[in-house]
Order: C-alpha cells, then sequence, then structure tokens
C-alpha cells in the first residue's frame, strides 16, 4: 500500500481525536481522545519512517508513545483528584486553576 | 490487509468520540489501539508495534479501565449545549481534515506515492531501535526517563493532598467531639 494511504489514514484519526477534544465535556474522554490524536501523529511517524528507510521516525514514535503515558498518568491523577474533592466532572465548570 | 486494519482503525476511533458511556469508549479505544500495531506491522516497525500493544493496550488502558470504574460511568451528553459550539466545533474538525489532506497531497514529497524503498533484514527490530537510542539518541532518552520520573513523582503528589485533606476532616472531627463532649460534660 502507497505511503500516501498511511498519512491520509493518520490525518483522519488526528481529526476525529481532535472533534473528541472539541466536542466531549468529560475530561476523561477528552483524555482518550487526545490519545488518538498522538496515534495518528504515531502513525505518520511510523509511515515517514518506512518512506525514508530509516529507523529514526520509529525512535521518534516511541519518545512520543512515553511522552502520552506520562500524560496519562498525570491525567488520571488530576480526574481522580477531581473526583476525591468533589468536583464536577464537566471541564466547562472547571473554568478555574484554584483547588 | 490494510484496508481491513484502516477500517478498524476509524471506526474504533469514531466509537471513542460517539459512545456516550466512558466505559465504551475505552474499549473502542483497544481495537483502535490493536488495528494501529496492525498497521505498524504492515510499515515493518515490529518493535513499535510490540510496544503498542504491551505498552497502550496492556499497561495504558488498565489504568483506564481503572479510573473509569473509579469514577463511575457517569453518561455524558454527546451534544453541545452552547449552539455556536456545536455547529462550530465538527466544522473545525472538518477544516482541519481538509486542510492536512492538502498538506499531505501537495507536499511534494517524491517517495509518497511508492511503497517505500527496499529495507533490510533489520529494519524496525529492537536490535536497531536499542542502538539507535544508545547511540543516535541517547539524550532524549535520558531525558525521556527524566520524564517518567517526574511523572511518577507528580502522580503520587496529587494523589497525596487528598489524603491529608482527609486526615484534617478527621482531625476536626475528633476534636468537634472532644468539644461536643467537653460541652455536655459541662
Amino acid at each position: 500500500m502507497d505511503i500516501v494511504w498511511y498519512l491520509v489514514l493518520s490525518a483522519l484519526i488526528f481529526c476525529i481525536g481532535a472533534l473528541g477534544v472539541l466536542t466531549r465535556r468529560s475530561p476523561l474522554v477528552i483524555l482518550i481522545s487526545l490519545e488518538l490524536m498522538l496515534n495518528g501523529g504515531n502513525l505518520a511517524l511510523a509511515a515517514f519512517a518506512r518512506m525514508t528507510g530509516t529507523s529514526d521516525g520509529q525512535v521518534f514514535a516511541l519518545i512520543v508513545m512515553i511522552v502520552a503515558a506520562a500524560e496519562v498518568v498525570v491525567g488520571l491523577g488530576l480526574i481522580v483528584a477531581m473526583y476525591r474533592s468533589r468536583l464536577p466532572m464537566d471541564v466547562d465548570e472547571m473554568s478555574e486553576l484554584k483547588g | 490487509m490494510f484496508w481491513i486494519a484502516a477500517l478498524m482503525a476509524v471506526g474504533g476511533a469514531a466509537g471513542v468520540v460517539l459512545q456516550r458511556n466512558p466505559f465504551y469508549s475505552v474499549l473502542s479505544l483497544v481495537v483502535h489501539l490493536i488495528s494501529l500495531a496492525v498497521l505498524f506491522l504492515l510499515l515493518r516497525a515490529e518493535f513499535l508495534a510490540a510496544a503498542q500493544v504491551i505498552v497502550y493496550a496492556g499497561a495504558v488502558m488498565v489504568l483506564y479501565v481503572f479510573v473509569v470504574a473509579y469514577v463511575g460511568g457517569l453518561e455524558d451528553p454527546l451534544t453541545e449545549p452552547n449552539p455556536a459550539l456545536r455547529t462550530a466545533a465538527p466544522l473545525f474538525a472538518g477544516a482541519l481534515l481538509i486542510e492536512l489532506g492538502i498538506a499531505i497531497v501537495g507536499s511534494g514529497l517524491k517517495a509518497i506515492d511508492t511503497h517505500g524503498p527496499h529495507l533490510g533484514a533489520g529494519f524496525g527490530s529492537p536490535s536497531e531501535i536499542g542502538a539507535l537510542f544508545l547511540t543516535k539518541f541517547l539524550f532524549p532518552f535520558e531525558v525521556v526517563s527524566l520524564l517518567l520520573l517526574v511523572a511518577a513523582v507528580g502522580a503520587v503528589a496529587l494523589a497525596r493532598p487528598a489524603a491529608s485533606a482527609d486526615r484534617e476532616l478527621a482531625r476536626d472531627r475528633v476534636s468537634a467531639g472532644m468539644s461536643a463532649s467537653s460541652q455536655s460534660g459541662d
């Protein structure tokens, strides 16, 4: 399959993730949609690694994966902290940084 | 094979966004991640596919399922209450897709319409990725390990204040009970 199809697919996944971030209001679903966007980027990186014939893009994708794991840990920790302090699970109502 | 995996990846992604229950969103994300691992295998990124399945579909998804079960399956309204935002958000996503499509098709990369060059046997193997991590990308490797350490410490720090708040609450309750009992003693 041509490389361009992988890139089109990664753009589609990225946009579906962006749509989820824009429309959903639960912070949990927004985090999952962010994962979608990161995975779209990963697919593009792997496709470019295949296109150039070097493994550098795959190393980049692995680092993105690690950053995503760190983001999930901190984000889910925040969600659990929000749940414990009885805050509403809605990003529109959480417009202040004060805890 | 590509089309099956691509269809499943897009279907999983659409399921994430369109499911009301966060638990089903997480399950659709698992489908999406596994079909992405198949796509990585088609791109000869074997180590990346293995890491995807183990790290994402294994560890990260367990974390998500755990938090969804802890927070509870909150039904989340799919549509935005603000009517302007409700129309603007899909418009923005569609515009982003069109823009990215134009960028990809018009990028002028010559190799984009090929299957990629002929590859040696070691492409994408764990030994090649490991060698790159320890030679060419040594500094990003160390920075990323530091980032993981900071994230672990941050998660512990995020979990702690609630515990101390509980302790303060318990102390308040104890002191309130003591004052009440001393008042009743008077």
